[in-house]
């Protein structure tokens, strides 16, 4: 066990020396520079000359990439050209409202999952199965941005149950500034998690375990949570770290329709300010939550089926 | 999925489009299926209809889709001129609509067409041949995976600079990744098998048992899965459009007018449900198509 995390850990290293790499060449062909962006055009080229000394950029590329990754190894990811700010402190202030939005569209997709696969599957071919089957194939063509700008709409503009923007003070004013963005993400994730889980469901309730639990005697509840849901989890966790891995800087529509100040938001704005440090810093941390994502999935393989060794 | 998230993850799509077929090519022959099923045909008519409403609108309405018209009532109701109605600068809400669908639905199937072919392709080269070209193909997959779709997507986008065609360019450099796993994984099992193996020993080219005796049973998994990629696709360029880099206006787009919409909503709801209802339902389409194919393409018995 320990020395399997330590080998994923360590299979983190190249990937991330990919993602930097990746970013640090791939902003620098957003056309425009940011030193023109920050002066406006009209600015003397002595005034360019001193900023672009400040921030090295008018240093050889690969040299920049070098002091760039050096960075990261001392824990510095340098300043954001816009804010005057470490980056370091950006991202970490950014980073909280995208997680906290993240978990709660988890645990609200799993809260739409579970009742919803679990009666589709119980009731197969009659009138619930055709009802989440037609949840399922609309809210796979629901479009996000549309769902979360009519709740936003509807239930915050109009009838004012929600705030309009923001993420809320405090742990309750959280939960509720981020319910309509949570939701509108779960239920386009939700699709997929429903359709998966019914599926397992219905493979799991025929297993040789299954008949010796009943046989035993056990209560068709404790049967049902205890062997048929468990057992039929796997291919449901697997999707959910998936989609949990997309989240991470895919909530940037969603963040923009409701104002929250999350990493998705950041990173939009930090590609159209051409502020590369940002956009390398972003990158970087979500490609390592991203990492930590997939190494969470595949341990939760391993508490939810013991047959499942980690290797 | 909705980008967004919209569309939701392709990835997890993926895994459910090849879970359910990873058993399907091989034994076809023998076995009877039925290829005409009523998911396919409700699909298929739903589907119809939206394209006969989008191509022939157009041109029996006396409306310009982008000329505001101040002629008009703005914020009509739907009446006897408008059907749907008019709105904030009097331009008549279907003819909007119908002028989006195309683009929303041609932009959606070039991304997933030259996507399906191109990824297909790679797959299939790395899954035949394996070695260093299997290594190089899917090391690019590995690595295009690494960042978000749609973070990458609107990387691209920026680089390119806003427009229509540019998200098409920006689908095209990230979308043919999940065709090339479905393919290359279908190719690696139908590579194992006895008919593959009977058509080398008796000497045919590479090139005839890839496209002759692989393809035919790899294509399945890809196709099914092209059918949720076309759903992701029109939500990934609707979405683009939403945040103001695909489709610009005064050129109609269901995102965009969904964008567009936002400042009136007190004032008139629909002008923001109708272009969203058409994404829905244009999806909807598709995924019935997929859910009727998969149904269509899995062995009997």
């Amino acid at each position: 066990m320990t020395s399997y995390l330590v080998r994923r850990l360590a299979h983190m290293v190249p990937v991330l020396v990919v993602i930097t790499l990746f970013t640090f060449f791939l902003v620098r062909l957003v056309p425009g520079d940011p030193i023109a962006a920050m002066l406006g055009p009209r600015a003397s080229p002595e005034r360019r000359q001193a900023l672009e000394q400040a921030y090295k950029l008018d240093r050889p590329i690969w040299e920049q990439y070098l002091a760039f990754v050096g960075g990261v190894g001392r824990g510095d990811l340098g300043d954001s050209l816009w804010k005057k700010e470490p980056v370091l402190d950006v991202v970490r202030q950014r980073l909280a409202p995208t997680l906290l939005l993240t978990l709660y569209a988890m645990v609200l997709t799993v809260i739409l999952t579970v009742p919803l696969a679990t009666w589709a599957a119980l009731n197969r071919g009659r009138w619930p199965d055709q009802l989440v089957r037609v949840f399922v194939l609309v809210s796979l063509a629901m479009p996000a941005y549309w769902v979360g700008m009519m709740l936003l709409q509807y239930f915050a503009v109009k009838r004012r149950i929600f705030p309009v923007s923001g993420w809320g003070e405090g742990t309750v004013g959280h939960l509720e500034a981020l319910f309509l963005p949570a939701l509108s993400l779960a239920l386009a994730i939700a699709s997929l998690t429903v359709r998966s889980l019914r599926t397992s469901i219905l493979e799991t309730v025929d297993a040789d375990y299954v008949r010796t639990a009943r046989a035993k005697g056990l209560t068709t509840r404790r049967i049902f949570v205890w062997h048929v849901l468990r057992n039929s989890a796997l291919s449901t966790v697997t999707i959910l770290g998936i989609n949990l891995a997309y989240l991470i800087g895919g909530t940037t529509i969603i963040e923009t329709i409701f104002a929250i100040p999350g990493l998705g938001q950041l990173i939009v704005t930090a590609i159209f300010q051409r502020d590369y440090p940002v956009i390398q810093g972003v990158t970087l941390t979500i490609g390592i939550i991203v990492i930590l994502i997939n190494l969470a999935t595949d341990l939760s393989y391993a508490l939810l089926d013991p047959r499942v060794s980690l290797r | 999925m909705t980008a967004g998230t919209s569309a939701t993850a392709p990835a997890a799509a993926t895994a459910t489009a090849t879970a359910t077929l990873a058993l399907a090519p091989g034994r076809a022959g023998r076995q009877r299926r039925r290829w005409v099923n009523p998911l396919l045909l409700a699909g298929g008519a739903l589907l119809a209809a939206i394209v006969l409403a989008v191509v022939v609108y157009p041109l029996v309405s006396p409306y310009s889709p982008t000329e505001p018209d101040f002629t008009e009532p703005t914020f009509a109701g739907p009446g006897r001129d408008h059907w749907l109605g008019t709105d904030n600068f009097g331009r008549d809400i279907l003819t909007r609509l119908a002028y989006a669908g195309r683009v929303d639905l041609v932009v959606a199937f070039v991304a997933t067409a030259v996507t399906v072919v191109a990824g297909g392709a790679l797959g299939l080269l790395a899954g035949y041949f394996g070695g260093w070209l299997d290594t190089l193909i899917m090391r690019l997959v590995d690595f295009t995976l690494t960042l978000p779709y749609l973070i990458l997507v609107i990387a691209i986008v920026a680089i390119l600079g806003p427009g229509t065609i540019n998200v098409v360019y920006a689908i095209w450099l990230v979308g043919w990744v999940a065709y090339a796993r479905i393919v290359r994984a279908e190719t690696l099992v139908a590579r194992g098998l006895e008919y593959v193996e009977a058509a080398r020993v008796i000497g045919l080219g590479h090139r005839r048992i890839m496209l002759r005796h692989i393809l035919p049973n790899v294509l399945a998994a890809a196709l099914v899965y092209s059918m949720a990629d076309f759903v992701l696709n029109i939500l990934l360029a609707s979405s683009l459009s939403f945040l103001g880099l695909g489709t610009q206006p005064p050129n109609p787009e269901w995102g965009l007018m969904v964008a567009e919409a936002r400042d009136f909503f007190l004032r008139d709801w629909r002008l923001m449900t109708y272009p969203g209802l058409a994404v829905l339902v244009t999806g909807t389409a598709f995924g019935l198509i997929g859910d009727g194919l998969a149904q269509a393409l899995r062995p009997r018995g």
